[in-house]
């Protein structure tokens, strides 16, 4: 196992004390240029190669089932000519120099880890093997045009002779050779590695339970501590008795922190049996009433107003209201809130000496727990040190805009001699009061004589990710979010270069930040496409529906000036037999999305039956994401996406009644089993244009496919979510 | 003092009796392989075998298992090497954020020792009560075929 050991190195010492050298990215323009603060003289950089030939990346982005270790170590392998599952993994540390060059924060999100590093980490590559084929040049006395390199080693084909890389190390500190400034990357019709199949780099460790994830993290006279938490959230303990606690076994403290009253014990369990016995009265605050049923009622009510225009091109209103009745269709969609429910509980371990403090976190986004850590404890941020183990699925819950699970657990190891890890309960987790926002989407539209859509007026409501974020300058436009309309919007939308790839004539759009209350937005896998794409596709199969044109048509003819996005459509209808008639109680349902950047397509087979209990047979998925850097693990996040964005719309929903979850564990917030899940066919356009994302495009149009299907097999438009809730049950 | 054989070791071990087996394993043997999901039985993260059995170690206490043998995926290997099902695992590229891996294969190892070529309703049944949240469902099928395959083709041979 190579790809954890956030726990046996300790970074400093890593890179001052080691014998290796650093090799300089010579990271592209905008990535920063800073030396490392622990570099002493070092560049910056993604590779080490130590003496005994083993290869190093600092991974600046997270592992937590997207792939992005396997991709970072594809692309580094193929242009340093070694085997990309003999590299070692550790995680960057938190400098500016490792930021996304995209986010300019140490943040993995937006499906964008193979994009911006592909560039990086071949760079990174290639540079290191020119440093190398120099050194050995110089040891050899030839010209470095003699040399080759295959398998971390430097070939000299006339002589014979062959050279580790790690015995050229000392020839490269001596002469002092440093990266060229500019080096040439591999043709694609030259890559060995890049776009075949290559199994996951960290899966042995998978296998054999020896992968470390945050919850596995052991370290001398640490503290496992458990949080009694307020049932409404925002609440605060009023008053508590610690002492029924302290006297149970094991229990070394009892205290109270903002996330609630925490229980420090000697074992995980000690502390949670101790936590579940505390007798504490909740002051609950402002959110007592909230209720999703109210959000519902106040969001429709919302939604008849007039919202902040994102859009507005010809004219939607006049051309609606001088329609034939008979030619204008209304429909409104309501989504719920939504769990991420990752596998691995929310855990962080910390540890607060004078010196600074240690954090070891599954994390997606450090540099804000870091930002947020040293803001609470009032020290500078390179004090504070991040370790980043392995997650058990994150799907956006892990980028956590207030640090919640970060900084609670430091909060908790303060004034503690020893580290402290907090592990949450599932039952934490459901009620955390961090879900996908519950919206409301106003669909109104109406069709031309030809039965295609003239005008589109949509209007969203819903709680915004990023209002009054520090991120609200560069993803608020006109004081609207743009992920609440994620792939809704025809025209250019704050960084988004589009959303749609559909051409309506009259194309307006509105949108409604909801009051802040009651709970946490959080980015869920596909942020806003989780409930716009259910709103959009579905509301365009009934607007293709009423005006007599198979649904896939009318994508295809509203996608005329999409080419890439034709192409899907195109191998959609091919590869799914879209035209080929079914058996009564079985039938088809599609829809189509783009998200950053990569035009995805499915199509759905079910079968209903009486009762309401379905079953999704088959899905056919049809994508282009540029360059399919390992077309393995493509396929495997468009099954996971579909797997998730299935158990979502079929059974997701949190519910809260007087300001308390109703949800509390997997027995009443079903998801995805093995049973439910259909066969899946990944079919990947070939493409040479540079890779875009993956992890999270199959979530989305899944949703709507199975709506519409639902539609064409029993006549109910579904309009409410989850399935479940309306009687359809997939089994 | 709890005595109990873990992956063919006999050990003792100074916890409440009331303890789940899983925070026995996890925070008493340092064995973290088996993981927490739930803590009700119903993710099966936690699964190890019980003479044999897959077991919810979240809800099993310590007293239930004393005296008893308990298989974790820390014994799945033999000498160093995979077992024939966590290389069909490896081979199939199952595992994605890996979490529920250790529960899915201890379930499978069991299934493909009581049915060698298991029907599909058979695993079903023993997959059902195992939560993959990055959906690796449609591998696990396919590992699952392979590994029963590799161990018909090892009886005959």
């Amino acid at each position: 196992m190579s790809s954890d050991s956030s726990v046996q190195v300790r970074r400093r010492n890593f890179i001052k004390g080691s014998l290796a050298l650093i090799f300089a990215a010579q990271c592209p323009a905008g990535f920063g240029a800073k030396h490392s603060p622990a570099g002493a003289g070092l560049l910056n950089g993604f590779v080490k190669i130590d003496v005994d030939n083993v290869v190093t990346l600092l991974a600046n982005h997270s592992e937590f089932g997207n792939g992005a270790y396997t991709v970072m170590s594809m692309m580094l392998a193929e242009e340093l000519d070694v085997d990309y599952k003999a590299i070692k993994i550790v995680d960057a540390p938190t400098t500016p120099e490792y930021y996304s060059p995209l986010f300019r924060e140490y943040l993995t999100a937006g499906s964008v880890t193979t994009g911006s590093s592909w560039l990086p980490m071949r760079t990174a590559g290639a540079k290191a093997r020119a440093m190398l084929l120099q050194a050995a040049a110089k040891k050899l006395n030839v010209s470095v045009g003699e040399l080759s390199t295959e398998l971390g080693h430097v070939k000299h084909e006339t002589s014979g002779r062959v050279l580790a890389y790690g015995d050229l190390l000392e020839v490269i500190e001596r002469e002092g050779i440093q990266p060229p400034d500019r080096v040439e990357l591999k043709q694609s019709s030259d890559f060995k590695i890049l776009g075949k199949p290559a199994p996951r780099h960290e899966a042995p460790g998978k296998v054999d339970g020896t992968a470390v994830y945050g919850i596995d993290i052991k370290l001398p006279g640490m503290l496992y501590g458990s949080i009694a938490r307020p049932p409404v959230f925002g609440g605060v303990a009023a008053e508590f008795d610690p002492a029924v606690a302290l006297a149970m076994p094991g229990v070394v403290k009892v205290k109270q922190i903002r996330a609630g009253v925490v229980v420090l014990a000697k074992t995980f369990w000690q502390a949670k049996q101790a936590r579940d016995r505390l007798q504490i009265t909740w002051n609950d605050g402002a959110n007592a009433d909230v209720s999703t049923e109210k959000f519902y009622e106040e969001y429709r009510q919302l939604a008849d107003q007039p919202g902040l225009l994102a859009e507005d091109i010809g004219d939607s209103i006049k051309t609606i209201a001088e329609s034939a009745p008979d030619k204008v269709f209304d429909a409104t969609y309501e989504l719920p809130l939504l769990a991420h429910a990752t596998l691995e509980p929310l855990n962080c371990v910390a540890r607060v000496t004078d010196g600074g403090c240690e954090i070891w976190s599954g994390t997606q986004y450090q540099s804000n727990d870091q930002e947020v850590i040293s803001r609470f404890l009032g020290i500078p941020q390179e004090q504070v040190i991040i370790h980043r183990p392995l997650m058990g699925g994150s799907f956006g819950r892990r980028s956590s805009k207030s640090a919640d699970f970060t900084v609670e657990a430091v909060e908790a190891a303060m004034g503690e001699e020893v580290p402290v890890q907090i592990i949450w309960t599932r039952e934490e987790d459901i009620q955390s009061g961090f879900y996908r926002p519950l919206f409301v989407h106003k669909m109104r539209g109406c069709l031309d004589d030809a039965g295609m859509p003239l005008a589109w007026h949509q209007t969203a409501v819903g709680q915004s990710l990023m209002q009054g974020s520090k991120h609200d300058p560069n993803y608020m436009v006109r004081g609207m979010d743009i992920y609440s309309l994620d792939g809704c919007l025809q025209e250019p939308f704050g960084v988004f270069p589009y959303g749609t790839s559909y051409q309506i004539p009259h194309h307006r759009v509105e949108s409604h930040n909801a009051p802040r209350v009651g709970y946490v937005p959080q980015e869920w896998r596909s942020v806003g496409h989780t409930h716009t794409g259910i709103a959009y596709e579905c509301f365009l199969d009934e607007l293709a529906h009423h005006g007599g044109i198979d649904p896939l048509e009318l994508r295809l003819r509203l996608s005329k000036d999409h080419p890439r996005m034709q192409r899907v459509l195109q191998t959609l209808r091919e590869k799914s037999n879209w035209e080929k008639p079914l058996p009564k109680g079985k039938a088809r349902g599609m829809a189509s999305r783009i998200y950053s950047v990569s035009p995805i397509a499915q199509a759905v087979e079910i079968t209903v039956h009486d009762n309401g209990e379905f079953s999704v047979d088959k899905v056919v998925c049809v994508l282009d994401c540029g360059f399919a850097v390992n077309p393995l693990g493509v396929e495997g996040q468009v099954e996971g996406g579909i797997a998730l964005g299935l158990g979502a719309v079929a059974f997701g929903q949190i519910d809260i009644e007087s300001g308390r979850v109703q949800q509390s564990n997997f027995h009443n917030y079903s998801v995805l089993r093995y049973p439910q899940m259909p066969t899946v066919e990944v079919h990947i356009l070939p493409s040479d244009e540079a890779p875009t994302g993956v992890g999270e495009q199959a979530t989305t149009p899944i949703a709507p496919a199975v709506a519409n299907a639902l539609f064409r097999a029993t006549g109910k438009r579904i309009r409410r979510f989850p399935l479940v809730s309306q009687g359809f049950k997939l089994v | 003092m709890t005595k109990l054989t873990i992956n063919g070791e006999l050990l003792t071990v100074d916890a409440d009796e009331e303890t789940p087996l899983l925070w026995v394993l996890r925070d008493h043997l340092q064995l973290t392989g088996t993981k927490f999901g739930c803590g009700i039985a119903q993710c099966g993260a936690c699964t190890v075998h019980v003479d044999g059995q897959p077991t919810r170690s979240c809800v099993t206490p310590l007293a239930t298992v004393a005296g008893r043998s308990i298989n974790t995926i820390e014994g799945e290997r033999n000498e160093g090497q995979f077992s024939v099902i966590q290389q069909a695992w490896l081979d199939v590229d199952v595992a994605q954020c890996g979490y529920c891996q250790s529960g899915q294969i201890m379930a499978a190892t069991a299934l493909l020792r009581d049915h060698p070529n298991p029907t599909d309703e058979q695993i079903s049944n023993a997959m059902a009560g195992h939560v993959c949240r990055c959906g690796t469902y449609p591998r696990i099928r396919k590992a699952i075929a392979l590994a029963a395959t590799r161990l018909s083709d090892e009886v005959k041979s």
